[in-house]
């Protein structure tokens, strides 16, 4: 399987099967199409799967998808006499749904799209679990993390997946099928929760992963709704069973070479990424592979802030912690903008080293404020962020998911 | 531009709205639906066959996929969205807004390119009436009814512009399309290859492959058209028309799979020996492909045509992707090559560019029949077989133009009668040849399974399995 099993879904059409009617051609409302004297192909750049083209198409070549790394070239499509064979799956076959692909999409906007992970990140298995074939976990702990008064019900969940291999990475994610049907009789849309553990378990040497879920209570709006998925993943009990699919994600990956930095950038349960690669990187301090670990991390308030008092025992010279509280009675608002700033030397010299790699999760209203302290503390260290930003995205060296 | 089905004739030009016209349709569809049980499908009407039905003419709506039983398809009157001010794109009119009412001194050119293009539709369901008693698959079976109901909307696409916009005589047009018959000594069908029989399957996949792609390509030059409601009419044809040509393109692809898989499992290449296996040979089907090609080249007409000119300069049908070819679009000062014999030899001239314009829209044509063949010949290149298709030269087996008076052999060598007598069996499907496919001619019903000579195709229809139950015989 390619690491990069969803990084790009993108739109191909089969030569050997297109007999070049230009259906879709005329029908493309956006122009994305276009051919050659040998093929007709879908422009990556411009093709925005609106789908209008599928049902015209007479012979079904049209709809054609491959999950690549880095778009194949119109003029690798134009040479071709067949699709490349699909090699997303070292003979396991990747089947990531539609829906992740969207979630993941609309989470990764923030980075300006599909990109590639760090160069030294880990193999990752995608999609061993499918709707239709999923996992059975266990759950094995479920405990509060927040305040008994906090406003927020955020908790860690231990998943338990006995002889049953689920190999998942820091930065991954897994999908939670919340049983029954909606309102219309529909079965529930999977939900993604960012695993918090690291790779070789939430205990070291057992086959099992954290979560970190918040129990939906508002929408947006503040509406009251009831979150189907957390309300169900938050009331688990020890011993209840649970089905999974997964794991998901090939981009937003931690590094692995020595030396290499990370600045994490979160808020809320944003946080279950960090903690993966922070606990990775805890349990290989022995081996003195250097690095430096620097994490802003934000809350309403310390009782809100998930694994506030775990980070509090952290190792200094492992990781620099950052936390921002905007609600402390009495004292002013502070959000995790703000304590970059106050770190805008160490920023600016981290994100100057090409070994080091930049990640931030949390909610979508973060982005705009993480943008604006780096373009700061950037312009007054002489650099500008809008390049710099395109050479990390291109490296694989800076990572958003947002929701 | 979503399509009535309420009435009785399922329309998106609001023909409630106009109810002369309504009525004069009405009157002909069951003239029309005499026809259809007369010269339609043999042995069809019980059939529940699982067909494309355009619901709208948008991307979202235009194939809907559901069971139809064949007499009970709603055929009805569908145009393209209109263009917001469109012009007149070429001829002397350029630039002048589209004509949505026929001009009065093209009138009689206008409704001959209408009933000749729509001459046709009805002549192919005629042509291709029986073969659904030897279909090689439920798959096939269901295509061909397809392309068969496909083209009978096709008349009513051509019969509505003639009821609608020339009166008295192209009502009595109408009725005239409904009375010629393909292949009929006394009164049969317009056009030459139109008259040809399809008796079998490798012919009807030739003909989709290549003669309906006659009809993209005219198609394509009428939706070009000054006027407006031609032009709409055509270019929602050619939406449907791209299935044809795959049905034929596919066919003799999987012909050529199944041939090529048994050359490569027995390693031979005997064409007798592959016969004996009961597989289509590859030179059987070259003979059918120069056969279609030659046949089909002659709809394009002489190539120096003053017709073609002035169908050209008056704005009535245009160049194949007119609005896309950087030119003046009058062609004042063009020249264009055609071909001529000259003793034994073919020389190339050039003459007026608006004269040729028969030769250049065969050329496009050609092609893109090329590529087609192309797409062909990676097959035996797969299997490893050293076997390539190739299209014969444009003067062979020609009776239209420059070529009629001559013989001139696939490579484009010009023969003697003597030459040609002896050889054009090596070229031209022989009475063995024939013979031959027809004894293939079985009929495979039940899902999933596909005669001998032909493969199953890649994917299904409309992502349904290949071993869907594509047509329930009641």
């Amino acid at each position: 399987m390619t690491r990069t099993a969803e990084l790009l879904r993108q739109h191909l059409i089969d030569p050997e099967i297109c007999i070049r009617c230009n259906t879709c051609e005329e029908t493309c409302p956006i122009d994305a199409i276009t051919h050659d004297s040998r093929n007709y192909v879908v422009l990556a750049d411009k093709c925005n799967s609106c789908g209008d083209c599928l049902a015209p198409c007479p012979t079904g070549a049209i709809d054609s998808w491959r999950r690549v790394a880095a778009p194949y070239t119109l003029e690798q499509q134009f040479g071709w006499d067949a699709l490349p064979v699909d090699d997303s799956g070292d003979g396991v076959v990747a089947e990531v749904p539609d829906e992740v692909t969207q979630l993941t999409a609309v989470a990764n906007q923030g980075q300006g799209g599909l990109l590639p992970p760090p160069w030294s990140a880990a193999h990752p298995y995608v999609g061993l679990y499918t709707l239709a074939r999923p996992a059975t976990a266990t759950v094995s702990g479920n405990l509060r993390l927040t305040a008994e008064g906090a406003e927020s019900d955020i908790r860690h969940i231990v998943l338990d997946f006995g002889s049953m291999a689920f190999p998942v990475l820091e930065g991954q994610s897994l999908g939670v099928i919340a049983p029954g049907a909606d309102a219309n009789g529909k079965p529930h849309h999977l939900r993604l929760y960012s695993v918090a553990s690291p790779r070789n378990g939430e205990r070291p040497g057992y086959n099992n992963v954290a979560l970190t879920v918040k129990r939906v209570t508002a929408d947006r709006e503040g509406n009251p709704v009831r979150g189907v998925a957390s309300n169900y993943v938050c009331d688990l009990k020890k011993g209840d069973k649970l089905l999974v699919a997964g794991p998901y994600g090939a981009s937003y990956l931690m590094p692995n070479h020595p030396g290499s930095n990370i600045i994490m950038i979160c808020t809320g349960t944003g946080a279950a990424p960090m903690r993966a690669m922070t606990e990775r990187r805890h349990r290989r301090m022995a081996l003195k592979e250097g690095g430096k670990l620097l994490l802003f991390f934000g809350a309403r308030t310390p009782g809100e802030l998930p694994y506030f008092g775990p980070l509090q025992k952290l190792p200094k010279e492992l990781i620099d912690v950052q936390l921002a509280f905007s609600r402390v009675p009495g004292k002013p608002r502070e959000y995790v903008q703000d304590r970059m700033r106050a770190s805008g030397a160490t920023v600016a010299r981290l994100t100057a080293d090409e070994n080091t790699y930049v990640y931030i999760c949390g909610h979508k209203q973060m982005e705009q404020g993480v943008e604006d302290a780096f373009t700061d503390l950037c312009s007054s260290h002489g650099t500008d962020w809008t390049g710099l930003r395109a050479q990390l995205r291109a490296a694989g060296r800076y990572h958003v998911e947002t929701y | 531009m979503s399509i009535n089905y309420a009435d009785k004739i399922p329309n998106n030009v609001e023909l409630a709205s106009n109810k002369t016209l309504q009525r004069a349709l009405e009157h002909w569809q069951p003239g029309y639906l005499d026809w259809w049980g007369e010269m339609g499908p043999e042995g069809s009407p019980n059939y529940d066959v699982y067909l494309r039905t355009a619901i709208s003419v948008d991307a979202k709506g235009w194939a809907h996929f559901d069971y139809v039983r064949m007499p009970d398809y709603r055929w009805g009157i569908f145009l393209a969205a209109p263009e917001k001010d469109r012009k007149v794109n070429f001829g002397a009119h350029k630039g002048e807004a589209a004509w949505q009412e026929v001009p009065g001194e093209y009138r009689s050119t206008l409704r001959r390119i209408i009933v000749t293009q729509g001459d046709t539709e009805p002549a192919s369901v005629e042509q291709q009436r029986h073969l659904g008693l030897t279909c090689p698959s439920l798959y096939d079976l269901r295509n061909l009814f397809q392309v068969n109901v496909e083209e009978g909307r096709h008349l009513w696409a051509m019969v509505y512009l003639l009821h609608a916009y020339f009166g008295r005589d192209g009502r009595e047009e109408g009725e005239a399309l409904l009375a010629r018959r393909s292949g009929d000594a006394d009164n049969p069908r317009i056009l030459t290859a139109f008259n040809e029989k399809t008796p079998d399957w490798l012919s009807f996949f030739m003909f989709t492959f290549i003669t309906d792609r006659d009809g993209k390509f005219q198609l394509a030059a009428l939706a070009e058209s000054g006027f407006d409601p031609l032009s709409r009419t055509c270019r929602f044809m050619l939406t449907e028309e791209a299935h044809h040509m795959f049905v034929g393109e596919s066919g003799v692809g999987r012909i050529i799979q199944r041939t090529c898989e048994a050359m490569k499992e027995h390693r031979i290449d005997d064409p007798a020996k592959l016969r004996a296996m009961g597989v289509i040979d590859l030179p059987t089907l070259q003979r059918y492909l120069n056969f279609h090609f030659s046949v089909t080249s002659d709809l394009y007409g002489s190539e120096v045509s003053s017709n073609a000119a002035s169908s050209y300069t008056n704005g009535l049908k245009g160049r194949f992707d007119e609005t896309r070819i950087d030119d003046d679009h009058r062609l004042e000062g063009a020249e264009y090559p055609v071909m001529e014999v000259i003793g034994d030899r073919i020389l190339t001239k050039h003459v007026a560019g608006l004269t040729a314009l028969n030769e250049r829209l065969r050329d496009d044509w050609v092609a893109d029949v090329q590529a087609g063949i192309d797409r062909w010949n990676r097959i035996p290149a797969k299997y490893g077989v050293d076997f390539r298709f190739k299209l014969p030269h444009k003067g062979f087996h020609r009776r239209i133009g420059a070529f009629a008076e001559h013989h001139v052999s696939p490579e484009g060598a010009v023969l003697s009668e003597a030459d040609w007598t002896s050889k054009h069996r090596e070229w031209l499907p022989n009475e063995q040849d024939r013979a031959y496919i027809q004894s293939l001619m079985g009929r495979v019903v039940e899902p999933g399974r596909f005669a001998n000579w032909i493969a199953a195709p890649h994917q299904g229809i409309n992502k349904q399995p290949v071993n869907f139950e594509y047509v329930r015989f009641n």
